[in-house]
């Protein structure tokens, strides 16, 4: 393969979101701003139409199953055709927005990037962005496995349409994401008014970029507050994460009388987790058992991430995990006052939380 | 392997300026015809080049040598024939719809598919078409017979289209991509997401894989006995035997032109065991199959572009070459 280095590679967003969400509005506005990009997008044939762009390819949402004994992992056979016709008009665009129906299963797409060494060897997956309804979204988070999958593999989250619901109603509706989902980007928006960088350029799938892993509502200086709502509020989480003294920044001029209080929920269905270890863990125990792990019970894990503390080894070790399919590397040296610690998160169904707490524990060095 | 033993070729090397990136080459008639992804046909050799904008503002995602004309298939939803004076027609339009596989047959006949339609066009411009149960990839014309082979999700089927019964599958777990039939019409082959190829004897439907690539193999060429399957997507070329009853089932595949970059393309010649192999790196080797002799036919000093595209003329005495870097060359063998 001609390999080509990874800022040479065409950035593909995914758009997710259940049927009505907004999809279509995000993606136009993506399109209709005075950016100076150009791109290539892919719908599917029987989705929503008036898709104002030159370059429209329509998809047929082909799901194969790969024929390597994994039986999780499929990949979207009609994305690895498509990706391939479009390198025929390479230099012509600059980026790839992947628009899925309202049902689809996100992990076939980001699959497909892991799989195919043709697509990995043109283009690389940028974030998969989730559209959701502020008004509906807690209904289908109950009848529908799709949208909670949906929220479950999002990098960021367009929490839309929030001037159909009371300030009450969006801190329900969060409150439920974040069961499900506390580590993707939330943005609250009207008509999906977001900035373009909120969606566009996020690298989430980047290696270099995993340097934190902590719970995105904990964490400021990356969000764009200029919409209604409210993110922070350290009172009710219980996922054990010490992490009580973020600065604040400026939420003085919302007015909301629920007081920004997230509830906890639990999702019986989806779930978070997240694993540490002060210290170090050692490779010889852990990559064995990260490996089998993620091979016996991947099926149930939607993503994976870590950043680990090796023995004797001054860099990290960054990883991350689409159901079955790891993908992990050294990094950047820990820095000299930096403890080195090693934490691990998951997000999926009926994890086994005493399970994998032991056996990540019984890696440490 | 290469080394300074081995006989150029080089000095018998015009090289042609293709300027964009090539998708297919052919003879039409002696006059060399180079596809760009661009959407361009180029025609003729140096001097009084033609440029013909075959696919206007589209890329070309299929081309395929019909004796008199080049046929292609664009990202614009059309089918559009090229012939050596540069005249052109299209003769089929589908805006909205990919082009991305094409083949055609010594009378004329032309089929091509976008998502799971599949038309065939026979020499007298009739048209009949078939639903494929996902996505069609490659399309191939039996050797003898107006039938058709068309490959899948799931495997390949068998098709003619003329006739009311429906196209007979042949079922293989996994994504397939191209697909050929050996020239003696007796074995079923088609290349798989999965790095292997998957044949099937037609009469009984047996199996062979035939595996061990470390990437897809996206081209292939049968000897002129039809006794061997050429292959890319290793670095060698690998050789498959279907001389016997039983075509390569447990045989051991030949491997040629072994070198550190995978092989690209594959074009044997019409009239000689003598193979053209095209590499990642822009290299070209022949090897004559009867002593396995190497002969080098280019060695880029500049960019190390993939060769994308090789073709013999119709008598083998010269090969048409195209990269991904926008060159393309001439070889007059002496």
């Amino acid at each position: 393969m001609n390999a080509t280095a990874s800022q040479d590679k065409i950035p593909v967003t995914v758009l997710t979101g259940y049927l009505g969400a907004g999809k279509t509005t995000l993606l136009n506005r993506i399109l209709s701003e005075p950016h100076g990009q150009k791109y290539a997008v892919i719908v599917n044939e029987f989705g929503e139409i008036g898709i104002d762009n030159d370059l429209v390819v329509g998809a047929d949402e082909e799901v194969f199953e790969m024929n390597n004994g994994c039986i999780c992992c499929t990949v979207r056979g009609d994305l690895i055709r498509i990706i391939e016709g479009l390198m025929k008009r390479k230099g012509k665009f600059d980026a790839i927005i992947v628009e899925t129906t309202g049902l689809a299963d996100p992990a076939p797409v980001a699959q497909t990037f892991f799989v195919d060494e043709d697509v990995q060897a043109n283009a690389r997956l940028d974030a998969v962005v989730t559209v959701a309804d502020a008004k509906w979204l807690s209904d289908r988070l109950r009848d529908a496995p799709e949208a909670k999958n949906q929220i479950a593999f999002a990098d960021v989250i367009i929490l839309n349409k929030t001037d159909l619901v009371s300030a009450e109603e969006l801190l329900e509706v969060e409150s439920r994401i974040r069961a499900i989902n506390p580590y993707a980007t939330l943005h609250k928006t009207q008509r999906c008014a977001v900035p373009l960088d909120a969606v566009l350029g996020r690298n989430a799938f980047d290696l270099d970029r995993i340097l934190d892993i902590e719970p995105s509502f904990l964490e400021t200086g990356d969000h764009e507050h200029e919409h209604h709502g409210h993110e922070h509020d350290h009172g009710h989480h219980g996922h054990g994460h010490d992490h009580a003294h973020h600065e604040h920044h400026d939420h003085g001029h919302h007015e909301h009388g629920s007081k920004g209080g997230l509830k906890h929920y639990h999702d019986e269905d989806m779930q978070s987790l997240s694993v540490r270890i002060d210290g170090e863990v050692d490779p010889d125990k852990f990559l064995p058992w990260i490996q089998e792990y993620i091979q016996r019970e991947g099926a149930g894990i939607l993503r994976s991430k870590g950043i680990l503390a090796f023995k004797d080894e001054p860099r990290r070790f960054v990883y991350q995990g689409v159901h079955m399919i790891l993908d992990g590397d050294l990094q950047g040296e820990w820095k000299p006052n930096e403890p080195r610690i090693s934490r691990m998160v998951f997000i999926g169904r009926q994890l086994k939380e005493d399970e994998i707490r032991q056996g990540f524990l019984a890696c440490a060095a | 392997m290469v080394d300074e033993k081995t006989q150029s070729l080089r000095d018998h090397v015009t090289m042609i300026n293709a300027g964009a990136p090539v998708a297919a080459v052919a003879f039409l008639g002696q006059a060399p015809t180079i596809v760009l992804d661009n959407g361009d046909i180029l025609l003729g050799a140096e001097t009084g080049q033609k440029r013909i904008a075959a696919h206007p503002g589209a890329a070309i995602l299929s081309a395929v040598h019909a004796g008199k004309h080049i046929v292609t298939g664009g990202d614009d939803g059309r089918v559009v024939l090229t012939q050596a004076s540069g005249l052109h027609q299209e003769i089929h339009a589908a805006p909205g719809k990919w082009i991305d596989a094409l083949a055609t047959r010594e009378d004329g006949a032309i089929a091509w598919s976008h998502g799971k339609e599949i038309f065939c066009r026979d020499a007298k411009g009739g048209i009949k078409t078939a639903t494929a149960s996902t996505t069609a990839r490659g399309l191939a014309f039996a050797p003898k017979g107006y039938r058709l082979a068309f490959a899948y999700y799931g495997g390949a089927s068998l098709w003619f289209p003329n006739t009311e019964t429906p196209p007979d599958a042949f079922e293989w777990k996994g994504s397939h991509l191209d697909v050929t039939i050996s020239p003696d019409g007796r074995f079923l082959v088609t290349s798989m997401q999965e790095n292997a190829l998957h044949g099937w004897r037609i009469a009984d439907k047996a199996h062979m894989r035939m595996t061990g690539y470390p990437s897809k193999v996206r081209s292939w060429s049968w000897s002129s006995d039809g006794f061997w399957l050429a292959t890319s997507g290793a670095d060698s070329c690998v050789l498959w035997p279907f001389k016997e009853k039983d075509g390569p089932m447990n045989k051991t595949p030949r491997e040629c032109g072994v070198r550190k970059t995978k092989i690209s393309r594959v074009a044997f010649n019409p009239k000689a065991l003598l193979l053209a192999m095209g590499y990642e790196d822009g290299w070209i080797l022949l090897v004559r199959l009867n002593d396995g002799s190497e002969l080098l036919v280019r060695r880029p000093d500049g960019e190390r572009s993939a060769v994308t595209a090789l073709a013999w003329n119709d008598d083998g005495a010269a090969l048409l070459f195209g990269t991904a870097g926008g060159e393309a060359g001439l070889l007059t063998l002496p």
